[in-house]
C-alpha cells in the first residue's frame, strides 16, 4: 500500500512521467528494431551508428544548432551510407570498419572545437551524449522522441513481412520482385533513426544493449518470428519501465544504467533457463 | 497444348562475353527436364534469364506464353545456395509460408487467423513429406530437409513451372535420390513442370523426360539416351569422349576436357559406387 502510493507520487513527477513517456516508445522501437538487427547479424553495423550519434551530437553543438538535429542527421546519414556502401544493402564488415573509426575521430575533433569555442572544456554534453540523460527531458523533447518513435514503429511495422523474407532468402525474395536492396538501405536509415532516439534514452554507448539484448532474449524464446517480434518489443519496453521505477527510487542508481542492467539481466536468464530446458529435453 | 517454356535461337551473355547461342528448347506441362553441362556453360544463367532476372542477348524466351519476367510470379524459383546458418532460429513452416504472402506489405495482424493460408501451408509441407520437422528452427535441419522445406515454399503458390538450381548440390546420395523422387512425383502428381540445373545426371536420370546438354557455347537437346553418348558429347565438345554404362545403370562420361573453373571442391560425398564421376580429377556429368 505505501509502496503504491510512493509509485504514485514518483509518477506524478514530471520528470518521471517526461522519462516514461519518451523511455516507452523509444524502447519499443528499439526492440522491433532490434528484432531484425539480430536477425540480419547486423549488430555491428548498430554500433558504428551509436557512434555516429555521439559524433552527429558534439557537430551540432560545435557549429551551434540543436543537438537533436546533428544527432538525426548523422546517425540516418550513416545507415543510409552503410546501406549503399555495403553489398546488397548489407553492410559489410571493412565498411562499417573504416566508418567506425573514422565517425569517431570526428567526434573527438568537434569535442575539440566545441570546447574552444566556449573557451573552456565543457564535458556536460558528451557525457550526456554517451550516457544519456533520460530524466533531464523536458516534456516537449519527451513528446518529439516519443512521436518520431511512434512513427518509425509504423514504418518499420508496414515493411515488416518483406524484409523478413529479404532478411532470411534474399534471393527468392528477390525474385519475388521484392526490393531486397531498398528494403535493406530503408532499413538501416530506420536503425540509424534508432540508434538517434535511443541515445536521448539511454547514451551512445549503451544504446547497443537495448537494441540487442531483448532481441537476442526474444529469439532464444521463440521462432516465430513474428511473436518474437512481439516478445522483443516487449522485453525492451519492460526494461526501460523498470529501469525508470527502480532509478527514480534509488538516486545513486543512473537510470543508463538501470534500464541496460535489466536488459542484459532478461538476457541471461533467458539463455540460461533455455540452455537448461534443451539438456533436459 | 501449349509450352510452358519456349526458347527460339536464344543466346546468353554475361560481362559482354558470348556463353550461348543458337539454343532452341520447349518444355511442356508436366515435364522434367535437366540442364546439364560443365561450369560455367551457362546453366545458372538461362535459369535467370528464364525468370527475367538476366537479358536474352538473342532470340526469344516465353514462359507460360509471356515474357519472363511477366511470368515470375507464378514459377517457383529455388536458388542455388549454401545452407542456411545453423543459428538462424525461425521456424522452417514460416519460410514456407513467406513463399505465400512474403511480398505482402505490413505484417499479420495477431488473432486474424488466415485459415486458407494455412491450410495450404501445411497440405504442400505433407506434399514434400516434411511435416514431421516443419515445425523446428531452419537452421537445424539436415541438408535434406531444408532442400524439402525450399521445395515446398517453392510450390506453396501452385506455380505451373519449377526452376530449380542445383538442388541436389552437397547432398549425400539416399538424400539425392530421394529428392529426385519427390521432384518427380511433383511432376506426375502436380502437373508441375521442372527445368532443374544438376551436375550429375545419375540421381534424375530415369525420371528425366529430356535433358539439354550445354557446353562449348551451344546446346544439345534430347532425350537422356539421345544426348549422353559418345558421338554426341564427342560432336558438342569437338573432342573424343566416352561414355560408360556402369552395372547398376549409372553413366560414366569419359574424357570431358577439364573445365577452367576449380570444380573439385564440390564433391565431398562419395558413393562407393560412383567412383568415376565423384572423382575430382575427373570432371563429369552424365
Amino acid at each position: 500500500m505505501i509502496a503504491a502510493i510512493s509509485l504514485l507520487h514518483l509518477i506524478s513527477q514530471p520528470f518521471l512521467r517526461n522519462a516514461l513517456i519518451a523511455g516507452i516508445a523509444i524502447s519499443l522501437l528499439a526492440g522491433l528494431v532490434g528484432y531484425f538487427v539480430v536477425l540480419r547479424a547486423q549488430v555491428f553495423a548498430a554500433d558504428a551508428l551509436s557512434h555516429a550519434a555521439f559524433t552527429g551530437t558534439l557537430a551540432a553543438l560545435a557549429a551551434g544548432v540543436e543537438p537533436r538535429f546533428g544527432l538525426f542527421a548523422a546517425t540516418i546519414g550513416v545507415g543510409i551510407a552503410i546501406g549503399l556502401l555495403g553489398n546488397h544493402g548489407r553492410a559489410d564488415d571493412v565498411v562499417i570498419g573504416i566508418a567506425f573509426a573514422w565517425v569517431l575521430g570526428l567526434g573527438v575533433l568537434f569535442i575539440s572545437l566545441y570546447a574552444t569555442g566556449r573557451g573552456a572544456g565543457n564535458g556536460t554534453a558528451s557525457t550526456a551524449t554517451l550516457f544519456g540523460s533520460i530524466f533531464g527531458l523536458s516534456s516537449g523533447q519527451a513528446q518529439f522522441a516519443a512521436g518520431s518513435a511512434f512513427v518509425l514503429i509504423l514504418l518499420l511495422l508496414g515493411i515488416a513481412r518483406p524484409l523478413l523474407f529479404a532478411s532470411i532468402d534474399e534471393a527468392v525474395a528477390a525474385a519475388r520482385d521484392i526490393p531486397v536492396r531498398f528494403l535493406g538501405v530503408v532499413f538501416l536509415g530506420v536503425v540509424g533513426a534508432t540508434a538517434a532516439e535511443a541515445t536521448q534514452a539511454v547514451g551512445a554507448l549503451l544504446l547497443l544493449g537495448l537494441i540487442a539484448a531483448p532481441a537476442g532474449a526474444a529469439l532464444l524464446i521463440t521462432d516465430r518470428p513474428f511473436v518474437g517480434l512481439a516478445v522483443s518489443g516487449g522485453l525492451a519496453t519492460g526494461s526501460t519501465v523498470l529501469g525508470l521505477l527502480v532509478s527514480a527510487q534509488i538516486p545513486r542508481v543512473p537510470p543508463s544504467f538501470a534500464i541496460i542492467a535489466i536488459a542484459t539481466a532478461a538476457y541471461m536468464f533467458t539463455w540460461l533457463a533455455t540452455t537448461w530446458c534443451r539438456r533436459r529435453g | 497444348m501449349t509450352a510452358i517454356v519456349r526458347l527460339e535461337n536464344v543466346a546468353a551473355e554475361v560481362g559482354g562475353r558470348r556463353l550461348l547461342s543458337d539454343v532452341d528448347l520447349r518444355v511442356d506441362a508436366g515435364e522434367f527436364v535437366a540442364l546439364l553441362g560443365p561450369n560455367g556453360a551457362g546453366k545458372s544463367t538461362l535459369i535467370r534469364m528464364l525468370l527475367g532476372l538476366h537479358p536474352v542477348a538473342a532470340g526469344r524466351i516465353t514462359v507460360l506464353d509471356r515474357l519472363p519476367a511477366q511470368a515470375r510470379q507464378d514459377v517457383g524459383y529455388l536458388p542455388q545456395r549454401r545452407r542456411f546458418d545453423p543459428d538462424l532460429r525461425v521456424r522452417a513452416s514460416d519460410l514456407v509460408r513467406l513463399g505465400l504472402d512474403g511480398n505482402h506489405w505490413g505484417f499479420p495482424l495477431p488473432f486474424k487467423r488466415n485459415r486458407t493460408a494455412a491450410e495450404r501451408v501445411s497440405e504442400v509441407i505433407e506434399l514434400v513429406a516434411a511435416t514431421a520437422f516443419a515445425d523446428r528452427p531452419i537452421g537445424e535441419l539436415s541438408g535434406g530437409e531444408q532442400q524439402r522445406i525450399l521445395i515446398a515454399q517453392a510450390l506453396v503458390r501452385r506455380p505451373q513451372l519449377l526452376l530449380l538450381d542445383e538442388p541436389l548440390d552437397s547432398l549425400d546420395l539416399p538424400t539425392q535420390s530421394s529428392i529426385a523422387a519427390l521432384l518427380s512425383d511433383i511432376c506426375t502428381n502436380q502437373e508441375v513442370s521442372i527445368v532443374m540445373v544438376a551436375h550429375d545426371v545419375n540421381p534424375i536420370m530415369s525420371y528425366l523426360d529430356r535433358i539439354a546438354y550445354l557446353a562449348s557455347g551451344k546446346a544439345v537437346v534430347g532425350t537422356p539416351a539421345e544426348v549422353i553418348t559418345g558421338p554426341t558429347l564427342s560432336a558438342l565438345y569437338g573432342t573424343p569422349i566416352e561414355v560408360l554404362h556402369a552395372a547398376d545403370g549409372s553413366l560414366v562420361v569419359v574424357g570431358q576436357p577439364e573445365p577452367p573453373a576449380v570444380h573439385s571442391d564440390r564433391h565431398h560425398s562419395d558413393g562407393h559406387h560412383h567412383e568415376y564421376d565423384r572423382d575430382p580429377r575427373r570432371p563429369h556429368s552424365h
